[in-house]
């Protein structure tokens, strides 16, 4: 039993007369069309090979006759950028920051380049919009409560030196975290901040205490019994009244409002392991290195987050 | 129908002469090979490394047994007869890898829409930038490289009406080929890599792809050799430049110094942008060479076959073998257009993708005009309906390809779904769909056969990933098109407009329908394993079937 022999087409086009496993080849032509476009690009790439920078030769490659070149066409294109707005930020870092609303024109530049670098750098954590992230513990920028104050100074200060960064000696809480107070400290890098030590049993009446401060439903026996922790352990802190103190970045515990979740689970973790947010440094030059980002800028985000909603 | 022996060719046995000393090296090189095995899952510096040392001990192991059981034992290869058993072996593996790699692509599709299926506590081995690895490789090199093994198995010894060369050295392709996917699914899932794209396997795993690959570089040129029909067959051609040019690529990207022998680390001897030239080098090619040119090879033969019509034109079979051949391998800047490149390299790479246009058109000509005065088989043929939507998408990507590698197009397209859509169009439309062609093409041949289980789950199949294709391109089109306008869009002063969060939020409709897409190609291919397994259960043998008609 053989292979079939494929039959050739009634055209009565010849094959190459080879038959492989039964198949042939036939001899049509190359298609006419086929070869002039191929003809075509291979003279468009000649052609593009000459205007631009294409061959290589033993120094460095033909410039082209259009001497293009990418990398100029970019710094062309920001260097006209640069010199359209360097009176805008110049005069941006004229001018108080809060007297920039004065200014629509000024005012209008500074929201839109501020939306700009906020949208680049500082949407990772803080979200669109300052929107925020509990699941992470990065504060919510659009609403009016603020760890380290909400006017447009206190924002420029949090934004230039950063908070419990390890770069900048002038970051707020430079060194200072909320303590681990579990009595088995949970593992994690702020174990060993641990300074004094309560009970799970103990931690639950802090929580429901908490839970008081804050409104929710509590379990009134324990809530007493949290009390007297609070004002022993707490309270240097987030005050007596549980109102929290923006000079140590300590937040408020009286309202809806949760850094890290305001449930159970939420409170019992952060209680027991600690808390110490990090935010980097923006305006810090390090020796011999330049900062993230400009004054015109860091005012400029400034601006910004103080308009989205909770500015002070 | 082609019968499983070789035309015009006596059985010749081969001698047993010095076979007893060739298997105690075997069986000392193996028992080596356990040995060191064991001292590197011992010494191991980090996981990937540990769990592959112990998969080579448990390989050796078992080839150990196998070899030792065989001893002395008469090995008998009838030159009369063509090697099928590894074939068939290749489509079954073909079949698996691709469900696997299909499944895992669905459910990072899924992952880049609900980033929640990223699943913790399984030490990241779940994660979308472990599973990216794994897909892409399973599809390419585990799903694709055993279609091309297999089908070039097949072809090569039709073709040239010789058995394969070398005795058992393609059942060791073979099988150095699954280790191989083996070790790499294993170290990637783990966190080894080598970062670098399509050529994640570290410095270890490339060094069992070489010997593999000169192995079946080895067995293929061997058969070439001993071919009868006087001249070698296009097919060939095109099979012969993929194992050429991959050998050669993979040598060059993956020149690297390990840290350790027992560690899966190694520094790539290139750094910068000579790292990413080489790179792209590499990763361009390999679809260039591994998933055009080989499954060129493929369309070469199983299309005139299946359509019973001769290629269409010899001379176009040439001059495109040749123009393809020279342009595809000095196209690779196209992928570094705007970076760190050179803009001469950066020119170089556009003009030569845009002069490859046409001759990837060939491919596609000779494909589809072989179907001339065979037209109507669309109506009736799910499988020749099956090629013919391969080529047009092969079609449709190569020209989509120089498009995209034109500067101004690629700073837009650069980095956005539209190279992923892109990719898949050939990847699901063309590799996928010429491998799922030939799948059914030969599994009634190889296991003898009448027919297929059914030819109207063949048609299922045939729509489902059709759809599943479109949708999946043009979902990624719009996204692409859409994410690359929203990143470039700045203000009257320069600023951007939108933050990548915007953009990320915006795709995702057109992930979920990619994902929809994705799980559609995924069900057609288990309709079509399933269709595959009841052919070889069910049907009845061609013998019976034949029975009592006279020999042609």
């Amino acid at each position: 039993m053989c292979a079939k022999v494929v039959k050739s087409q009634p055209k009565k086009v010849a094959t190459t007369g080879h038959v492989w496993d039964g198949i042939e080849e036939l001899n049509n032509p190359m298609p006419r069309w086929w070869v002039w476009i191929f003809y075509l690009c291979i003279l468009f790439a000649i052609g593009y090979s000459v205007a631009y920078p294409a061959w290589p030769m033993l120094t460095r490659a033909t410039p082209g006759l259009l001497q293009a070149s990418t990398r100029a066409d970019v710094q062309a294109e920001i260097d006209r950028f640069d010199a359209a707005n360097a009176p805008m930020k110049a005069q941006l870092v004229a001018t108080d920051l809060t007297m920039v609303g004065q200014d629509v024109t000024l005012n209008s530049y500074a929201l839109k380049a501020g939306k700009a670098v906020f949208n680049i750098n500082c949407v990772q954590c803080h979200g669109r919009e300052g929107g925020g992230s509990k699941a992470r513990g990065y504060p919510t920028l659009s609403d009016n409560e603020w760890l380290y104050g909400g006017d447009l100074d206190a924002i420029h200060t949090t934004i230039t030196h950063g908070i419990r960064n390890t770069s900048d000696p002038d970051a707020r809480n430079f060194g200072l975290v909320m303590p681990a107070w579990s009595e088995r400290a949970l593992a994690g890098p702020l174990a060993d901040a641990a300074t004094a030590k309560l009970t799970a049993e103990q931690i639950g009446e802090v929580v429901n205490f908490v839970f008081k401060l804050s409104g929710q439903t509590a379990d009134d026996a324990k809530a007493l019994a949290g009390a007297q922790l609070f004002a022993d352990n707490c309270a240097a802190c987030h005050g007596e009244d549980g109102k929290g103190n923006r000079d140590l970045g300590a937040p408020g515990l009286t309202d809806a409002i949760w850094l890290f979740g305001g449930d159970e689970a939420a409170l019992t973790a952060t209680i027991a392991a600690g808390r110490g947010g990090v935010m980097p440094p923006w305006g810090f030059a390090p020796e011999g290195g330049l900062a993230r980002l400009s004054e015109d800028q860091i005012r400029a985000v400034t601006l910004y987050v103080h308009s989205l909603g909770g500015g002070e | 129908m082609q019968g499983n022996r070789v035309k015009r060719c006596q059985g010749k046995p081969v001698g047993t002469k010095g076979r007893k000393m060739v298997d105690y090296f075997k069986l000392i090189a193996l028992a080596g090979v356990f040995l060191f095995a064991a001292m590197g899952a011992n010494f191991a510096h980090d996981l990937p490394y540990q769990v592959n040392a112990i998969e080579v001990m448990i390989a050796a192991a078992i080839t150990f047994i196998y070899v030792i059981r065989n001893v002395d034992e008469e090995v008998h290869h009838d030159q009369g007869q063509y090697l099928d058993s590894v074939i068939r072996a290749g489509v079954i593996a073909t079949a698996f890898w691709g469900i696997v790699g299909f499944l895992v692509g669905v459910v990072i599709a899924f992952q880049l829409a609900f980033p929640a299926l990223n699943i913790d506590n399984v030490g990241g081995m779940l994660n979308f930038g472990r599973l990216r690895q794994l897909h892409t490789s399973a599809v390419i090199f585990a799903f694709g490289g055993n279609a091309l093994i297999m089908s070039s198995f097949y072809v090569v010894q039709r073709t040239c009406a010789a058995r394969l060369w070398g005795g058992n050295l393609a059942w060791f392709v073979f099988w150095g080929w699954q280790l191989m996917v083996v070790l790499a699914a294993s170290s990637y899932v783990l966190g080894g890599t080598q970062g670098k794209e399509y050529a994640e396997t570290v410095w270890y795993i490339d060094i069992w792809i070489t010997v593999v690959w000169v192995a079946y570089l080895a067995v293929f040129v061997g058969t070439l050799v001993k071919r009868r029909e006087p001249h070698i067959y296009v097919a060939n051609w095109f099979y012969l430049s993929m194992i050429l040019t991959v050998a050669l690529l993979h040598l060059v990207n993956n020149a690297a110094v390990p840290v350790s022998i027992f560690s899966s680390i190694s520094v790539p001897v290139y750094s910068g942008v000579q790292d990413a030239m080489v790179q792209w080098w590499y990763g361009h090619n390999a679809v260039g060479f591994f998933l055009t040119s080989g499954f060129l090879g493929m369309m070469y033969y199983f299309v005139p076959k299946q359509v019973e019509r001769p290629v269409y034109s010899y001379k176009l079979s040439i001059i495109h073998f040749w123009s393809l051949t020279f342009m595809y391998i000095w196209a690779g800047p196209h992928h570094l257009h705007y970076t760190a490149l050179p803009d001469w390299a950066s020119t170089l790479g556009m003009v030569f993708s845009i002069m490859l246009w046409m001759p990837s058109w060939g491919g596609m000509i000779n494909g589809l005009m072989t179907l001339s005065g065979a037209w109507d088989k669309l109506r009736t043929d799910p499988i020749v309906r099956m090629m013919v939507v391969a080529i047009g998408f092969y079609g449709m990507s190569t020209f989509e390809g120089p498009v995209m590698s034109i500067k101004a197009v690629n700073s837009l397209s650069h980095y956005t779904d539209w190279t992923i859509g892109h990719v898949h169009s050939g990847a699901l439309g063309w590799n996928g769909m010429i491998t799922f062609s030939v799948l059914y093409f030969l599994t009634p041949r190889l296991w003898n056969r009448e027919r297929m289980y059914s030819d109207k789950l063949i048609s299922w199949h045939f729509w489902l990933a059709t759809i599943g294709i479109v949708l999946y391109a043009a979902s990624m089109w719009v996204s692409g098109i859409m994410e690359g306008l929203m990143w470039r869009e700045v203000d009257a002063n320069g600023f951007l407009v939108n933050a990548f969060a915007d953009t990320v939020a915006a795709k995702f409709p057109m992930n979920v329908v990619r994902g929809l897409g994705g799980g559609m190609f995924l069900t057609g291919a288990l309709i079509m394993v399933y269709n595959l397994w009841m052919t070889v259960r069910g049907q009845p043998s061609r013998a019976a079937v034949y029975a009592g008609v006279p020999a042609e």
